[in-house]
């Protein structure tokens, strides 16, 4: 797993509302993390779960409210984020070069989402699921200290999910923080379970 | 610097095997191979003509690549997840520059050579063309990473990049035509000029656009 920078990871939000589209999809909303966390937020569709963790990678801006992230973001969302042509390893290889990872710690993240044997497959021909474990690798090789994932049991298999639950828990045991957006409860221990309703306050 | 050596790499590779890099040059090599049809075998008006007609030819090539430059990195999630490690939408803007510069602008810029064989541009504006040429195709490289990032996601957004795209080329146009006169000094002064205030000011606002368009 990923070794934590010398200053633990944390992560505050304060009060944040975001308006998108003439739409207050967050209100309100105050959360703190601490190294070691693992949040499971939930809530029906379009309640603000994928736009939480967009304001976490700081791709979105509070329009009320603070958002304060210590330590390296990684996030996998719906957005594959690869390139279709190239095989697996070397459109990961392509963000483990952005992310400073070497082609053992690449590889390791292949063998934690067993992709090793389509490695050499163009991301184009995977399925579903092995897109989205694709996407996971990507996340675990960037030695990142805050994970996000949106949504990341989608199209998995049941030994994917475990293995996906290996690697959240492992990341929070050696002091990461991982946020992780989903309607069905991870089958492992959480830390907060956050419940966002349709005004995009915590329930 | 390495992982911005990586992002450039990835804008020529993708150029290879998108068709970014073969299709410019090919409908270059197509006027230059068929304005002779239109005019007549008549030397002295292509020598007179031919050169402008290379630098349209050169500013229209341009719009090809731009459905391919932002849209699909935008939509499958790469700007995203670079601008989420910290890179900053000028600093993408610019490596897309670059890889167009070698992906875009270098081939062309071979490829004038053999249009202007086809056109039958006298050997004397050859070297001029090939150094107006040179000093504009950055900036046209630059305009069309901008205009690929102002129109990413719109509807009609190739024919909406032709008609931006025209109008800001109008001075890069006259200046590179002005090249082909007897004495290109001046014209040729203007057109290094406006080239390089366009080619820096691109990233700036190819980036605003990037960060404009993101939701």
């Amino acid at each position: 797993m990923s070794s934590r920078q010398a200053s633990l990871p944390s992560l505050s939000i304060e009060n944040a509302s975001v308006i998108r589209g003439n739409r207050l999809v967050l209100r309100d909303l105050t959360l703190v993390a601490r190294a070691g966390d693992i949040i499971w937020i939930r809530g029906a569709n379009g309640c603000g779960k994928s736009t939480l963790l967009r304001l976490v990678a700081g791709l979105l801006s509070v329009t009320s409210g603070m958002v304060n992230a210590e330590g390296r973001i990684a996030m996998a969302d719906e957005n594959l984020a690869l390139d279709a042509n190239l095989t697996v390893e070397r459109a990961l290889q392509f963000w483990a070069d952005m992310d400073g990872a070497t082609r053992v710690e690449l590889g390791s993240a292949l063998v934690d989402m067993d992709l090793q044997s389509l490695a050499d497959i163009p991301v184009r021909f995977l399925s579903t699921g092995q897109r989205k474990r694709a996407s996971i690798s990507r996340v675990l090789a960037s030695k990142a200290d805050i994970w996000l994932l949106d949504e990341p049991y989608n199209g998995l298999d049941s030994a994917s999910c475990a293995r996906l639950d290996q690697a959240i828990t492992a990341h929070a045991t050696s002091g990461g923080i991982v946020l992780v957006a989903a309607h069905q409860p991870p089958s492992i221990n959480v830390a907060h379970s956050l419940v966002l309703d349709q005004k995009g306050v915590v329930a | 610097m390495r992982a911005f050596a990586a992002l450039v790499a990835r804008e020529v590779r993708l150029a290879w095997t998108g068709g970014g890099l073969w299709l410019p040059v090919v409908f270059y090599l197509a006027v230059a191979t068929l304005f002779p049809f239109v005019t007549g075998p008549d030397k002295a008006l292509l020598a007179r003509t031919g050169g402008g007609i290379l630098w349209i030819a050169a500013l229209l090539a341009t719009l090809l690549p731009i459905e391919r430059l932002i849209l699909p990195d935008r939509q499958s999630g790469i700007l995203d997840q670079l601008a989420l490690r910290g890179w900053s939408d000028e600093l993408v803007a610019l490596a897309k520059i670059i890889g167009q510069i070698f992906a875009f602008a270098l081939p062309l810029l071979l490829a004038s050579v053999i249009g202007s064989a086809l056109i039958g541009l006298p050997e004397a504006q050859l070297g001029t063309l090939l150094l107006g040429l040179a000093l504009a195709l950055p900036a046209l490289s630059g305009l069309s990473v901008m205009i690929a990032a102002l129109t990413a996601g719109l509807s009609g957004a190739s024919a909406l990049g032709g008609l931006l795209l025209v109008p800001i080329t109008i001075p890069l146009l006259i200046f590179g035509a002005g090249t082909l006169a007897e004495d290109p000094g001046n014209a040729m002064q203007l057109l290094a000029a406006t080239s390089l205030a366009i080619t820096a000011l691109s990233p700036f606002a190819a980036g605003a656009a990037l960060r404009a368009g993101r939701i």
